[in-house]
């Protein structure tokens, strides 16, 4: 149900990206009724400012044999084979025909999964080192801050980016801006691939993202300035006034794309809620607790939008059946608990029960750490599914990691599973992968070799690293 | 000889703990104490105490057997440092008790007081195969945070195992915050408040330490003699190669400190003179980023690299609450043994990082942390490997008595295994 969601939402946005390129060049259409023409749905403003640069890095045909695979949606083989070619997973199956010249490699005793996808990080935002000159994840200026964008304050650089790659297998991560905020404004999807500038790593054609927050730390943060919201139903409050105003905003742009006459007024952060409400924008929501995730799926009617995934949904696994029935997803940790209330009925089974309720569940990290070990988190939540008597096998759960996430993205056309025509985001474990004694050993991203522990070279060391104690030593 | 079914737990706990012997057998048994893990072995505890441990162990006349064919036995994980009994949750300030920023009284101040046995979160840690924990408070407004304690689990009213167990300092990044900017502002105020210690030492009667504008109270010199004096070790917090190298210079001056370091991100770059000044270390496992500018060097076979070298290392939790993923950090250990260039350890000495490494750093592990014969019988019985991901605690013995392994994540658990309500409200399922 909530993948056919997905689709409409990747259909409009490919359809405005579409248009909005188009705007640049074209003369908008002329109509009989007004004098000032309409643009055109779409034409009002570009929707792509700041586009991709990405450009995949050359790599050879490879195939993958005697290997084990977890295709991420579920499906397992043994003693299989995986073909890759020009960026793109080619096959994948018992065996596989090899090209002239493909690289061949000996999987006997390993694994073969796709590249994980974080749904959840800062990396770039609140980069290592975590000093105040970089702190860039919190525009905690107002409740509502929708006019900000994660991508502006990426740094490219981070040495946590290559980290999540060699010693995680992380191929795709989300990066929000942090939770001080309503709405902190929005994210952006990167390929895990260093570059200059942040548009090169920008995933392209992934939809945005809003990040939105309820609970805790938008209360705390404005109430400890004497300043709406410091309840939680202030939160609300500010959240509805908000989304009302959005609603106008979007009445007028639709009747001028429509009609023509004047341009409003823009209004950048009333463009995104805008792009929410139009399906363009996936929200993202930071929410714990299970009745504030209810009330916040109802605000969600009441204005006409779809929360895409509760993120650090604590007690996700108390509302399984609620979130099914609304086509939302779960992000959440295997096992973090008791950090502050809001996180005090964590419990390491979420996972599992969301799972054995329907409910699309994921793992994320929210965390530079964390995000190394995704695979040994969805081993905790696994096991402890297991010895609740909640029975998911191994193939099952990596969908945790991969067709989950990208689904919860609007890019599970392109990535997230190993099928053919899909990215070759690709991982090689050196055992099995939800083992705590397993690393990956080489990490493809759209087909390029750019992690492999059995080669130096292929290890990055970020701008910052250079020169610096530690430069290019095995982390 | 008894049978013993692991089903009636609750009966064990009922029977007192006097002239009890138990014998688990059969199992794969980690000493902790840096040994391989020895395959079809046996652990016999009496009267609280580990009597012997390992392959070709006799079953004692008149033990409780406790069959552990295809499970292991393995010391109990000592968690350092924690929050563990100090706080319901790091974020709930009222029930906080790690800082103390408004207090006159620093190095004074003392942990073991406010430990709280029941706090949800020792269950679920104590369900988790976490035996003991090593509890620090946190600076408040000053380079010393006060008197830590050593704890165990158990879900009986006594947690201490030692109460002023050690003296923490912050020095490096941390220090230089709390000493009001600089790193040498935390030296000057360090050595001020152990010369201020010698002289409230000499003349008593003459020092001030009550007034408003005392650098120190006379709790806090008292506190310092310990230290100074070596009967209490101190805990220093640094991460930096030259922080390091200042921190092992400090007996020159003050030889009978008893050093232990807490952190030390970049401790590799200095292993050989940490080894030789035999100075304990409680390292982060998988630091492996420059978190900051004090950890540029910071990497996963720092561990490796420090013990290769001859050093006492063990693992720092990190946290207040998930303390049993200390076993995660140890298997990680041993996962990059096989990654090129990469230093790590074998198995036995992965599993010490976690049990016997700790307690030995505050000189307790003649005490707890191992299954050598003597030690405080805190053992668990896992499914399986105790590093491994999928391995969890079947059975949990603290100073021999086994513990109920039912936290409160368990119930929450059991009551939302179905989310959708029934007949009644979700707040009558228990």
């Amino acid at each position: 149900m909530w993948s056919t969601s997905a689709r409409l939402i990747r259909a409009s946005i490919w359809g405005a990206a579409v248009l909005s390129l188009a705007a640049c060049g074209n003369e908008p259409p002329k109509t009989a009724s007004s004098k000032a023409p309409a643009p055109g749905m779409g034409k009002g403003y570009s929707h792509d400012p700041y586009p991709s640069t990405y450009r995949p890095y050359p790599g050879v045909p490879t195939v993958v044999r005697g290997v084990t695979i977890y295709d991420g949606e579920g499906g397992r083989i043994d003693n299989g084979a995986v073909l890759f070619a020009d960026g793109k997973i080619v096959a994948v199956g018992q065996s596989v025909d090899a090209p002239a010249g493909a690289t061949v490699i000996d999987g006997t005793g390993k694994w073969v999964t796709p590249g994980i996808i974080d749904i959840h990080s800062h990396l770039g935002d609140y980069p290592s080192p975590g000093i105040a000159a970089l702190s860039d994840g919190n525009e905690a200026t107002s409740p509502v801050t929708a006019d900000v964008w994660a991508e502006h304050s990426v740094w490219p650089q981070d040495p946590g980016f290559g980290r999540a790659l060699a010693n995680g297998g992380v191929t795709t991560l989300q990066i929000l801006p942090g939770s001080a905020n309503l709405f902190g404004g929005r994210s952006v999807v990167v390929k895990n691939v260093y570059a200059r500038t942040m548009q090169a790593m920008k995933f392209p054609g992934a939809p945005y993202g809003l990040k939105m927050a309820c609970g805790e730390n938008p209360k705390r943060v404005y109430g400890g300035k004497q300043r709406q919201p410091s309840t939680r139903m202030g939160n609300i409050a500010v959240d509805r006034a908000t989304w009302a105003r959005a609603a106008e905003y979007k009445r007028k742009w639709d009747k001028y794309e429509k009609d023509g006459g004047d341009p409003p007024t823009r209004d950048i952060a009333l463009d995104t809620l805008r792009g929410v409400l139009s399906g363009e924008i996936l929200v993202q929501n930071h929410c714990y607790r299970a009745d504030e995730m209810a009330v916040v799926m109802d605000m969600a009617k009441e204005f006409g939008y779809h929360v895409a995934a509760f993120h650090h949904a604590v007690e996700a696994y108390k509302i399984a059946d609620l979130l099914k029935a609304n086509d939302t997803c779960a992000a959440v940790w295997a096992d973090w608990y008791g950090f502050k209330m809001e996180s005090y009925d964590g419990i390491p089974e979420n996972l599992a029960i969301l799972h054995k309720a329907g409910a699309c569940a994921m793992i994320h990290s929210d965390d530079e750490n964390g995000i190394q070990r995704l695979n040994q988190e969805v081993a905790k939540a696994l096991a402890a599914g297991r010895h609740a008597g909640i029975q998911v096998p191994d193939e099952v759960a990596w969908k945790w990691l991969a067709i989950n996430p990208a689904r919860a993205l609007g890019i599970a056309d392109r990535t997230g599973s190993l099928k053919p025509g899909k990215m070759a985001d690709v991982v090689l474990w050196n055992g099995n992968p939800l083992s705590v004694y397993t690393r990956p050993e080489k990490v493809w991203v759209d087909g390029a070799l750019l992690y492999d522990a059995d080669n130096p070279k292929l290890r990055p060391v970020s701008d910052f690293e250079l020169g610096q104690p530690g430069e290019g030593d095995v982390k | 000889m008894k049978r013993f079914l692991l089903l009636s737990a609750a009966a064990l706990l009922a029977s007192p703990a006097a002239a009890q012997t138990i014998a688990i057998t059969g199992g794969t048994v980690a000493i902790g104490d840096g040994s391989a893990p020895v395959e079809n072995g046996t652990v016999v505890i009496r009267d609280g105490r580990i009597v012997a441990a390992g392959a070709g162990v006799a079953v004692p006349a008149g033990a409780t057997v406790v069959d552990a064919k295809g499970k292991w036995i393995a010391a109990g994980m000592v968690a350092g440092l924690s929050g563990l009994g100090l706080l319901d949750a790091g974020g709930i300030g009222e029930s906080n008790d790690s800082a103390s920023r408004g207090s006159p009284f620093k190095a004074a101040i003392d942990v073991s007081v406010a430990i709280n046995p029941n706090a949800a979160m020792v269950g679920n840690e104590r369900a988790g195969g976490v035996t003991r924990a090593i509890v620090a408070p946190d600076a408040g407004g000053s380079i010393f945070a006060g008197q830590g304690a050593v704890i165990d689990l158990g879900a009986d009213p006594d947690p201490l195992t030692r109460a002023r167990a050690f003296q923490y300092v912050e020095l490096g990044e941390g220090g230089a915050a709390q000493a009001g900017g600089s790193r040498p502002a935390a030296y000057v105020g360090l050595h001020d408040a152990l010369a201020q210690a010698e002289d409230y030492r000499r003349n008593p009667a003459g020092f001030d330490g009550r007034s408003r504008d005392a650098l120190l109270t006379r709790a806090d010199a008292q506190a310092l003699l310990q230290v100074l004096d070596g009967a209490m070790p101190l805990l220093v917090h640094v991460e930096r190669a030259s922080d390091i190298r200042t921190v092992l210079a400090l007996p020159k001056r003050y030889p009978k400190l008893r050093l232990v370091l807490v952190g030390a991100a970049e401790g590799w770059m200095v292993a050989r003179e940490i080894a030789a000044a035999r100075v304990p270390v409680i390292a982060s496992a998988l630091a492996d980023l420059p978190a900051s500018f004090e950890s540029l060097a910071a990497t996963e076979s720092n561990v490796g690299r420090l013990t290769q070298a001859g050093a006492t290392v063990g693992i720092l939790s990190q946290g207040n609450g998930g303390e049993h993923t200390l076993k995660q950090f140890a298997g990680n250990l041993v996962a990059i043994t096989k990654v090129p260039g990469a230093t790590g350890l074998d198995w036995g000495k992965a599993f010490a990082t976690i049990t016997s490494r700790p307690a030995a750093a505050l000189g307790l592990d003649g005490e707890i942390g191992s299954l050598r014969p003597g030690r405080r019988a805190d053992v668990v019985l896992w499914d399986g490997d105790p590093l491994e991901l999928s391995s969890m605690p079947v059975a949990v013995w603290i100073d021999g008595q086994q513990q109920p392994l039912d936290s409160r994540q368990r119930k929450l658990r059991n009551r939302y295994l179905t989310p959708t309500e029934g007949s009644l409200p979700k707040a009558y399922e228990r």
